[in-house]
């Protein structure tokens, strides 16, 4: 790709002086070493030092440059520019309260992330070499331990938009499981009651525009399923 | 001016992995402490560490730590301390095992345990062939490791301020570190934390060059902060160059690949490293790769159109190798090469990866700088560990997977030194008056200039000028123009103006003060890469070059001690190099060849 430039509708919001949002209309030159989103933001930022994203490792796996893309939500530095139809219409994650532009507050995301317990329960005394594992057992946490907890899966979901204080959402989820899935884990039960409740696991119905959205490929719904499978057979 | 003031036991400048790990130590000891970060923690940096974390486990073959450790001192060209490496490769395995505990999903051997896989100047024997030594989960060992680390924190109800940015040190009229000056990015309001332990684990500054394999948010500030409170900065002109970053992006291809059966390839298709290392080859060390591919480049057997670049090629490696143990790679070179790696080979350049100095410490954790002879005295209430720190372990060239092992034991140290010196204090030193007063005249100077330069301009003239004055190969007279240069860019950082006057979430803001951290590390490192006259690991000059007297152009004479640079007068001083080990015998002085 040449030099080209590219127009983009960026939601704006600076509670310090704006009464309410609005989008502003803003165009920008690239170059053509500008492939990504987040290398044409970086552009616009030079041009106008106010617009305020979040952004760090610019190679989609930090999860900080989450926002929503032409309608649907993604990471800025892993999408392509050349394929955005234009104007680009920017806007922060849907379903959480916005701080500023692009930047949202992510506190109920991490509430709910932090409610499964997010970290290995296991109440025997450490060995003296590590636990064992076999390959087959460690595959069952691929696909799950992958998440950069960008909140693009959550904020995509309807049922989390509805109930965020109440439903765990996706992201959290798909956290659960990973644990629940570990051979070295030992809080099974534990973790089984603590989403076993209307809201926490159940408001999930499969819309599935989690896996749609999840940048790194990773599938929510699937992990949603599994524990709800455990849920039964603990049930009978 | 009223400023708030929080009182914790210890404040944790940054969550990465060095300071995840020593948040570890003081909140399991009960310690009030408070974890500062400008990013959620599971954003720092740490997290795109990919190939693995060095320990001797010996899980596939035999392995010894000693072995580890002259791998090490070789590794460093003789210029790390040796107390310091051996304790770190003799800890490699505990601290390796207790991640494993905390619940990180290593890969697995048939029989169960931590997967290894081998890495560049990792051998057996002292140097005889590469040993499968890093402990990896696929290629995503540093994202594992971090959630792993922010997991344990959660359990230990750490307490973190998310998305604060520390702006100073505070140091009492004895030179006690009595706490930091921070500002919430959220409200702009900038509060004093005042505590018995600070401990900087901020990371590196890559970002002062201009293709770099590192993070937005690698820039510095601990070694701002350190600079600017009359702590000097050690060992600056060693940077390494990873010999592969994808051409153009500069996004980080781990040495892993390498260590799974990758081959570099010139023009011709020639495997090049066969004659720059005909024993380790593909795995020699990264300075010694690094400078091969870039003299391949030079005398016109790169690739592509402008013969700028090699390839790294892993299409005899079978698909479903590349899948299970190189998963995150085949991401990225897709996105950001435009190549599926089962295909075709992938475009790399040599990039700038790693910061091997930094704020000077002892293996403890501790901070120390030179005072009344003695050019290890305490800094008392300041710790470091992690690319901050400078212990020294990696002294001119750093091995790959060692940079996330110092980590993991250096953080554990200074937390555990920190706990051990808190329980035997008493109480809190008082608060300098004027704690406040350098923060905020800072902060109220880059608000409120008018008719300054722009912070891009700025940050680009940074890195523009290390870029073109102090890369993979150094010239004298580059170095001599380079410094004075960047004196002059130091002018236009000094007088940064932003239009963005919010106090809500200000990111202009944000950057004219990171900006104002990465020009103390530029200078820092353009200052005493032009006063080292000798070629050693990454700092290879050309009037420095391969002679009987001077092997590779390294000169022990005059030449085997460490850079200390100040910012107050850009004075250079000169400490020894600890050769003495703490149980062992000396790694003793040998030419370095791979």
């Amino acid at each position: 790709m040449t030099k080209r430039t590219v127009q983009f509708s960026i939601y704006r919001y600076d509670p310090d002086k704006d009464e309410r949002p609005y989008m502003q209309d803003i165009s920008v030159e690239l170059d053509s070493t500008d492939h990504k989103l987040l290398d044409a933001l970086t552009k616009l930022k030079a041009k106008d030092d106010s617009i305020a994203y979040r952004r760090s490792c610019r190679e989609g796996v930090c999860g900080s440059d989450a926002m929503n893309i032409n309608g649907k939500n993604g990471l800025a530095c892993l999408t392509d520019i050349d394929s955005l139809k234009q104007p680009i219409v920017l806007r922060p994650l849907p379903g959480l309260p916005v701080i500023r532009d692009l930047i949202v507050d992510m506190t109920q995301f991490f509430k709910q992330y932090h409610s499964i317990k997010p970290y290995l329960i296991n109440n025997d005394p450490p060995p003296e070499r590590e636990r064992l594992q076999s390959p087959e057992d460690r595959e069952e946490l691929n696909g799950l331990y992958e998440c950069i907890l960008c909140a693009c899966c959550s904020t995509s979901c309807p049922s989390f938009w509805w109930n965020p204080d109440k439903f765990v959402g996706p992201a959290g989820l798909l956290a659960a499981y990973r644990f629940l899935a570990d051979t070295r884990d030992q809080a099974t039960s534990e973790r089984l009651d603590n989403l076993e409740d209307p809201y926490r696991l159940f408001r999930c119905h499969t819309i599935m525009n989690c896996v749609d959205v999840c940048p790194k490929g990773l599938n929510p719904t699937q992990a949603i399923g599994k524990i709800k499978e455990m849920m039964v057979k603990r049930a009978i | 001016m009223n400023i708030p003031v929080l009182k914790f036991d210890a404040v944790i400048v940054g969550a990465g992995g060095a300071g995840l790990r020593s948040a570890i130590q003081l909140s399991e000891a009960g310690l009030k402490t408070a974890v500062l970060s400008k990013v959620f923690p599971t954003r720092s940096h740490t997290v795109a560490a990919q190939g693995g974390v060095a320990a001797s486990l010996g899980n596939s073959e035999e392995d010894h730590w000693r072995w580890h450790m002259y791998d090490t001192v070789k590794g460093s060209d003789w210029l790390g301390d040796q107390d310091a490496i051996e304790f770190m490769c003799k800890k490699a395995v505990e601290v390796v095992v207790e991640l494993e505990h905390y619940g990180m999903p290593f890969d697995r051997t048939d029989s169960g345990k931590i997967y290894q896989r081998p890495f560049g100047g990792h051998m057996s024997n002292f140097g005889e062939k590469p040993v499968r030594r890093s402990c990896a989960a696929a290629d995503r060992t540093g994202h594992a490791m971090l959630h792993a680390m922010y997991q344990r924190n959660v359990k230990a109800n750490t307490q973190f301020f998310v998305e604060w940015m520390a702006l100073d040190l505070i140091r009492d009229s004895e030179g006690h570190v009595v706490g930091v000056t921070a500002m919430e990015m959220e409200t702009g309001q900038v509060v004093i934390f005042h505590t018995r332990a600070t401990i900087f684990a901020t990371g590196g500054a890559g970002r002062i060059f201009y293709s770099s394999t590192n993070a937005f948010i690698n820039t510095g500030d601990g070694l701002g902060m350190a600079a600017r409170a009359g702590i000097p900065l050690e060992d600056m002109e060693f940077w390494q160059f990873h010999p592969t970053g994808v051409a153009g992006a500069g996004v980080l291809i781990t040495e892993g690949v390498r260590g799974e059966g990758g081959i570099l390839r010139n023009s011709n298709k020639e495997r090049f490293m066969e004659r720059y290392a005909p024993n380790a080859k593909d795995l020699a060390s990264r300075d010694v790769v690094s400078r091969a591919m870039a003299t391949e480049i030079k005398e016109g057997r790169g690739c592509g159109p402008n013969k700028d670049y090699v390839l790294l090629d892993i299409t005899h490696l079978d698909p479903a190798t590349i899948m299970k143990r190189l998963p995150g790679i085949r991401e990225i070179s897709i996105q950001f090469a435009g190549v599926d790696p089962i295909k075709a080979p992938i475009p790399v350049v040599p990039t700038c990866h790693y910061q091997m100095g930094g704020i000077p410490t002892d293996y403890h954790g501790r901070v120390v700088m030179p005072r009344n002879g003695d050019f290890n005295a305490v800094v008392p209430g300041l710790y470091a560990a992690g690319e901050c720190a400078c212990a020294s372990v990696h002294g001119a060239n750093r091995l790959g997977t060692n940079s996330l092992l110092d980590l993991l034991v250096f953080g554990k140290s200074a937390g555990d030194s920190a706990v051990e010196d808190i329980k035997g204090s008493k109480a809190h030193r008082d608060l300098p008056k004027d704690a406040a007063d350098y923060s905020l005249s800072r902060v109220a100077a880059i608000d409120n200039r008018k008719g300054g330069s722009s912070v891009a301009e700025a940050r680009l003239a940074i890195q523009r000028t290390m870029q073109d004055h102090a890369g993979v190969f150094r010239f004298a007279d580059m170095l001599k123009k380079g410094a004075a240069q960047i004196l002059e860019v130091e002018k236009q950082v000094m007088n940064l103006e932003i239009k963005d006057k919010s106090l809500v979430w200000n990111t202009a803001r944000m950057e004219a003060l990171e900006t104002e951290n990465l020009i103390e590390v530029a200078k820092a490192t353009m200052i005493s890469a032009e006063a080292r006259k000798e070629s050693r690991g990454a700092h290879v000059r050309d009037d420095a070059v391969d002679s009987p007297e001077f092997p590779n152009g390294r000169n022990d004479k005059e030449w085997l001690k460490h850079t200390l640079w100040h910012r107050e007068g850009n004075k250079i001083e000169y400490k020894p190099v600890n050769l003495n080990p703490l149980t062992v015998e000396s790694v003793e002085l040998k030419t370095r060849s791979y």
